[in-house]
């Protein structure tokens, strides 16, 4: 219990600074220089409505390619820490007891309207609210529907690590074609601008957001499909 | 209390139940939920921090034109900061999830008191 008593004590502390934090602060009323730059620049900078993303996939590019290769490392230790140990044979799992008839029906019918609803998400990136990240996560939930119907469910692992590779390979291609073609490395003016707030606008960030999307969704569901294929030993 | 201050005291009071759950929970799996929630709270403070009172959000359209928006838009570049903690934090999950799963393979128990090797 003297435990639980200090633990309190550290808590109670840490509550304090953050009391004393938050009685001093007062929100802006102007955006600072960083923010206002973005604001007043990214529409003739970049093409991209949402400010967001124009700041993930294009100011901030090299970042995000940093963070989409720390998700494919996790992917990769999650295979490989569950792999130890795994039943060789797929065919030795015991098969659970069948999913209910709503699950099954109704992933049937979900499942595709999940996959387009992850498309339209990291497509219209550049325009509304969401991206590739969002809707990768949204495609690996199909992914998990399925598996919840049929947890003995095939994925090939093949198909999803060709899917993953090939979309990190053609985004740093972009990445470096920016280097060649435009301004710097990741500079979306490789294709045209467009028309502002059009969906084939923006130049290369529906393409870079289109990328992403497809590798996150390959690793979220290669990390899923790692986790539904560990089973207890008997 | 404005939205601003409401939503940056949300954050610290999640901030401070995780790290309790994390600190004085046996469970492993407990304690990863704990670490999930104090991540979300980290995420609102950030949030909060960047929101300014009576902006909106920070994409530009009919109604948010170009040349209104240093006037119009909240701050976008925590809300970037917070896209990525988010997609890094689900990593972070997955990673505890799966050792988590094989410490349970090799002891059959989940009870963080099972795993004394690392203590003195």
């Amino acid at each position: 219990m003297i435990r639980t008593f200090f633990v309190v004590l550290l808590l109670l502390g840490l509550g304090a600074v953050f009391a004393g934090l938050m009685v001093g602060y007062t929100p802006d009323a102007e955006l600072n220089a960083t923010a206002r730059y973005y604001a007043d620049n990214t529409a003739a900078d970049t093409g991209a409505a949402n400010i967001v993303t124009a700041i993930i996939v294009t100011y901030r590019g090299l970042d995000t390619l940093g963070e989409v290769t720390v998700l494919f490392l996790t992917a990769a230790i999650v295979a490989l820490v569950l792999a130890a140990g795994r039943e060789k044979d797929p065919a030795s799992r015991i098969a659970p007891p069948p999913a209910g008839e709503l699950l099954t029906t109704g992933s049937r019918l979900l499942a595709p309207l999940i996959l387009l609803l992850g498309v339209y998400v990291f497509a219209n990136g550049h325009l509304t609210p969401g991206g590739g990240f969002q809707g990768g996560a949204i495609l690996a939930s199909a992914v998990l529907l399925l598996l919840l119907t049929d947890p003995l469910r095939h994925f090939g692992h093949r198909l999803i690590s060709v899917v993953e590779s090939l979309s990190g390979f053609i985004y740093v291609l972009i990445g470096v074609a920016g280097v060649v073609l435009a301004g710097g490395f990741l500079d979306n003016r490789i294709l045209p601008l467009g028309d502002f707030g059009a969906l084939l606008s923006a130049g290369a960030i529906p393409v870079i957001y289109t990328l992403i999307g497809l590798k996150v969704g390959a690793e979220f569901a290669s990390m899923l499909v790692s986790l539904s294929e560990t089973e207890e030993p008997r | 209390m404005t939205l601003v201050t409401l939503a940056i005291a949300t954050g610290f009071a999640l901030v401070l139940i995780g790290l309790l759950g994390a600190l004085t929970d046996r469970n492993i799996l407990r304690m990863i939920v704990a670490f999930t929630i104090a991540n979300t709270g980290v995420n609102l403070v950030l949030i909060g921090v960047g929101m300014l009172p009576g902006r909106t959000a920070p994409i530009l359209d009919e109604a948010v034109s170009v040349a209104q928006a240093a006037a119009r838009i909240v701050d976008p570049v925590p809300q970037a900061l917070v896209l990525t903690a988010i997609v890094i934090g689900l990593g972070v999950t997955a990673l505890m999830l799966a050792y988590a799963l094989r410490l349970h393979q090799t002891r059959h128990s989940l009870d963080i008191r099972t795993f004394t090797e690392l203590k003195w």
